[in-house]
């Protein structure tokens, strides 16, 4: 379970976490939506402990984890994974050895379990005979199964994903929207995500939370966030280049001429 | 206005170099805690060593050289030719071989070692390193420090060597000093102490070139921008310091050593 009260975090003059409050239940699959900038891979960051906050709580099972130092934060850490927007996969690696790093690293483990275990990992989010390609030789949406593939190595509680679908084809969209479901009815995982897929939201979401000037406005079931009225929601989560948002952030869209 | 832009660059060199030194402390505590990854140090020794093994032998060849061109002409009008090689010894293996190697390496090793950790910060990398339980500095920094530690020496040795050479050269072929008496006259020259105070010099340059390189990358901020400041920064900041320590150095082991 992860709770989070009162939450704020500041870069330089941009408040870009405003007082926020969030619980994602253990085994429940919490999808966070919301425009960019408006704090929603902070939050994941601070989850994560990649930045501090400035003040808040953030209760990891029960573990206040604002004030751990390094080494406490780490043995928390194993328990934690976390989907890069980006894929973040180590360049100087090839998939192999970057999906079994987590393995490599803290498990001494021969060297054809972790063969096996990296393989496994690979063929769930549907990728085969890549263990020797370098990151350089993959598209977006592989390195973002490559990088799922690696999370999914380390066996974690905890899933974090900063936009997992984004940048790949409906297809493999569908299939990481299934995997994640399936982590959850499984393996109890307790999930993240970030996204701004709508579609995906939906389906993968036992709750959805939306945030708004680094704070929750909405928090509830999809049909629920679907059938709310509040106008920042429905502007949100119908794509309306007009409404209450560039209202009030003054932003005008111009025309073709 | 000099005054307070004078004041502010003081100010933020002491502050850089105690970010130095932070990063400098965590790096050697790090060196120290199992586990201990020595292959990861080994790797980054042979991505150092062989390259740049040809470009320092041929930059220490030419000094070899200048140097015994430049004591000619002064020693000749002296009648005191026989003393050049002496000169060639103890100036390369005490001064020019240390500080220009260093040099070559940091251009060389230390540009790079920014580049790469620099794009590893903004590809979110370093990150990803953090979020799985890893400490950069341990995986990063200690295995560039050790493997420039071990390397720098080498290569400075190395280079003395092959210094010696571009100085036999033109004693014995140009100066027609015999070669019996240019190495008796070299080795009589040269002392133990001679090739330690520089093989010593050498192990803090690499220190220098590690820690400046990586505190570079590590603290890069934006894009492919911010990386090709940080890899200028990374040279600049090395050379400077790098003359600097062998100032200092040399005071050190002139003056209280008294080597």
């Amino acid at each position: 379970m992860i709770e989070i009260r009162n939450l704020y975090k500041v870069f330089g003059t941009k408040m870009v976490l405003n007082n926020l409050s969030l619980t994602v239940r253990r085994g429940e699959t919490k999808v966070v939506i919301g425009r960019s900038g408006v704090g929603k891979t902070v939050l994941l960051r601070n989850i994560v402990g990649l930045v501090r906050p400035d003040s808040g709580s953030i209760k990891i099972n029960g573990v206040e984890v604002t004030n751990l130092n390094e080494k406490e934060y780490n043995r928390l850490r194993m328990e934690i994974g976390m989907v890069f927007q980006g894929g973040a996969l180590f360049d100087s690696m090839n998939v192999g050895e970057n999906v079994g790093f987590v393995l490599n690293e803290f498990m001494s483990l021969d060297k054809k379990t972790v063969q096996e275990k990296v393989r496994d990992a690979l063929a769930l989010v549907g990728l085969k005979d890549v263990e020797d390609m370098m990151p350089s030789q993959l598209s977006g949406g592989m390195k973002k199964r490559v990088s799922l593939a690696r999370v999914l190595c380390m066996e974690p509680h905890i899933i974090l994903y900063d936009e997992p679908t984004t940048g790949v084809d409906p297809i493999t969209a569908a299939a990481i929207n299934n995997l994640i479901i399936e982590l959850r009815n499984k393996l109890k995982v307790t999930s993240i995500v970030v996204t701004h897929d709508m579609n995906s939201a939906y389906q993968v979401a036992d709750s959805i939370a939306m945030f708004y000037k680094g704070q929750v406005i909405a928090d509830g079931t999809p049909d629920e966030i679907k059938n709310s009225q509040h106008p920042v929601i429905q502007q949100f989560i119908h794509g309306e280049a007009h409404g209450p948002v560039t209202e009030d952030e003054n932003l005008v869209f111009g025309h073709v001429k | 206005m000099l005054a307070s832009r004078i004041s502010n660059s003081v100010k933020q060199w002491v502050s850089y170099v105690g970010q130095l030194t932070l990063l400098f402390s965590c790096t050697v505590a790090c060196a120290f805690t199992p586990p201990f990854h020595y292959n990861r140090s080994l790797a980054q020794a042979q991505r150092i060593g062989p390259g740049s093994f040809l470009i320092s032998a041929l930059v220490g060849f030419f000094v070899g050289m200048i140097i015994a061109l430049q004591m000619a002409y002064q020693m000749v009008q002296l009648s005191a030719e026989l003393y050049i090689p002496n000169v060639i010894a103890v100036a390369l293996t005490r001064e020019l071989t240390p500080v220009l190697t260093a040099l070559i390496v940091a251009g060389r090793i230390g540009a790079g070692i920014a580049a790469e950790i620099g794009s590893m910060v903004v590809t979110e990398q370093v990150d990803a390193l953090k979020a799985f339980a890893v400490n950069p500095v341990k995986y990063l920094v200690v295995p560039r420090f050790l493997g420039l530690i071990i390397m720098l020496p080498v290569l400075t040795i190395l280079s003395d060597v092959i210094g010696i050479w571009g100085g036999y050269v033109i004693c014995v072929f140009k100066l027609h000093i015999s070669y019996e008496m240019f190495w008796k006259m070299t080795f009589r020259a040269l002392s133990m102490k001679d090739i330690i105070t520089g093989l010593v010099k050498t192990i803090f340059f690499g220190m220098i070139i590690a820690i400046v390189g990586c505190h570079q990358g590590l603290t890069v901020k934006g894009g492919a921008d911010g990386v090709g400041k940080a890899t200028t920064a990374a040279v600049v900041r090395s050379f400077i310091l790098i003359i600097v320590m062998d100032c200092f150095i040399t005071f050190v082991f002139y003056f209280l050593l008294n080597v």
